[in-house]
């Protein structure tokens, strides 16, 4: 049985960067739901599913999903969920519940304020509790094995990740490249800029998208694979799960107009268009990607909602969008967007 | 940070089988715009709050959006610092960082003017509190007053009537 036909119909962000100093998560996240919804042209009322992606470290309370309902409207009763997890993987979730075939559309949010505690502790939490997580290894670290390990496989150079920095976030790579480390053999533009945000995603299926969206973005392919938690128990420098979600997706199968990549390294942006086999014609995040903005939660979305918007507003036909989450690329999520279901 | 520098304890048998691995975690966090304005009222021994734009409903302290309605909170507005005790609990249990002599009772009112209930901490001997109870809030003297709910030190009975069950029904 061929999976139902699914697209994204609209998008709405909201990055603060380098953070948001007085907004509150609802108060990042509502106009940014109010204005996902409102260009879906689906009313609220009618959306038959609402599941978001969120993290209680980021903000250090418990239950802060259920907070941020209040964006939402839960009343009369909705049918809800929730993934500890950047919301791409909601939209995932999102995809399969419309599988079903009962319900019809979905709201898909995500939130993060990143920068209200130290991202590299709170990162340090993710990772497995007895031999790594009591030593206190901060994600720019464990990038920093990661990038050691792909140089020193010698197929790239540090001037490869500056050149990545420079396409995405501004500056000139052969400056940028003589810049200090801050763990080497990072820089400071190695690293995705840490910031606070929201995203909302409608979701509709065959008959609604294409009265609701002149070209609605249709999920062609989409798969999720994960690997070794333990960073020792893989090969660092290539994304095995990166490669079999995308062939698992269908990347191959026609030519990559756009590929939003969540990739928080520069680096990481090597070595997933290598997993993905995409080319030097393939637009790689014209949006800036997590370089220019990274919130947790939030950015992964953001790469399918940037994706989409390339396919709705008519600029592309074919896209990738990535998301990413673990350590050093644990797991990986890959949707193939078509502008023909 | 941590105690990974320290040896794990060994069981009898010379086993490691638990760590020690404490966590702590600083966080600077942003009250919000709304909650902002209520925490910069009750320094001033006001309680303000905002109204839906939709709905109609109060809500004291006001938050980032409508509950039901889902839409950002419209007109602020100041409500009284009287209400009703919609529901209570005695507490007989001490645990760390305790202010109170037990029992004592904790409660939650429904201020007059908002359509949400808030909780706090109601002086009166516990076998006379019920529902329904009229109360007022004891504020902290001006100079000492922390932008916190903890500038109202306490709710005290005001010995009115009791507030008929239909005033404060939804508020449960
Ligand atoms: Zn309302």
């Amino acid at each position: 049985m061929s999976p139902r036909e699914i697209a994204i119909v609209s998008y709405a962000s909201l990055l603060a960067v380098p953070g948001e100093p007085q907004r509150d998560e609802v108060e990042l996240l509502l106009p940014v739901v109010t204005e996902a919804v409102a260009r879906s042209g689906i009313p609220k009322r009618e959306l038959g599913f609402t599941v978001s992606g969120s993290c209680d470290y980021l903000g250090g309370r418990p239950f802060s999903f259920v907070m941020a309902l209040d964006a939402i409207g839960a009343w009369p009763p909705i049918a809800e969920s929730h993934v500890e997890m950047d919301g791409a993987f909601a939209l995932y979730e999102a995809w399969v519940r419309l599988q079903c075939g009962d319900v019809d559309s979905a709201l898909v949010y995500a939130f993060g304020r990143s920068t209200q505690g130290d991202l590299g502790r709170v990162l340090a939490q993710q990772l497995d509790p007895y031999t790594l997580s009591p030593l206190w290894p901060d994600d720019t670290a464990l990038a920093a094995l990661q990038a050691r390990a792909l140089l020193d496989r010698g197929r790239v150079s540090e001037r490869d990740f500056a050149a990545v920095a420079a396409r995405t976030r501004g500056g000139d790579a052969d400056e940028l490249v003589q810049r200090p480390y801050t763990v080497a053999p990072l820089r400071a533009h190695d690293r995705g800029t840490v910031a606070d945000g929201a995203a909302a995603v409608v979701l509709a299926a065959g008959d609604l998208a294409r009265k609701v969206c002149k070209r609605p973005a249709w999920i062609r392919g989409i798969d999720h694979r994960i690997e070794q938690h333990q960073l020792g128990q893989r090969d660092l420098t290539r994304s095995v799960s990166t490669a079999l979600a995308g062939e698992r997706a269908g990347v191959g199968k026609g030519p990559v107009d756009v590929a939003e990549l969540y990739a928080p390294y520069t680096h990481q942006e090597l070595i997933l268009r290598e997993a993905l086999g995409l080319g030097e014609g393939v637009e790689v995040n014209p949006s800036g990607g997590a370089l220019a903005a990274h919130p947790l939660m939030v950015a992964g979305l953001s790469r399918f909602g940037e994706a989409a918007e390339r396919i709705i507003d008519g600029s592309a036909n074919r896209a990738v969008a990535h998301a990413t989450s673990g350590p050093c690329l644990q797991q990986n999520l890959v949707a193939v967007l078509e502008a023909a279901p | 940070m941590s105690d990974a520098s320290k040896p794990a304890k060994k069981d009898a048998d010379g086993e490691v089988r638990r760590i020690k691995a404490p966590v702590k975690l600083d966080y600077t966090v942003t009250a919000g715009l709304a909650l902002s304005r209520f925490l910069k009222g009750v320094t001033a021994g006001k309680l303000l709050g905002q109204r839906c734009g939709v709905c109609s409903k109060v809500y004291v302290p006001p938050r980032g959006g409508c509950p039901t309605c889902g839409v950002g909170m419209g007109e602020q507005v100041e409500v009284k610092d009287t209400g009703t005790l919609t529901t209570f609990c005695i507490v007989n249990v001490p645990f760390e960082g305790q202010t109170m002599k037990l029992p004592y009772v904790y409660g939650l009112i429904a201020l007059d003017g908002a359509d949400n209930a808030l909780h706090h901490l109601i002086l009166a001997p516990p076998e006379e509190v019920r529902m329904g109870m009229r109360l007022r809030a004891e504020w902290v003297p001006p100079e000492s007053r922390p932008a916190s709910m903890e500038a109202i030190r306490w709710f005290v009975p005001t010995g009115e009537p009791d507030a008929p069950w239909d005033s404060y029904k939804e508020h449960l």
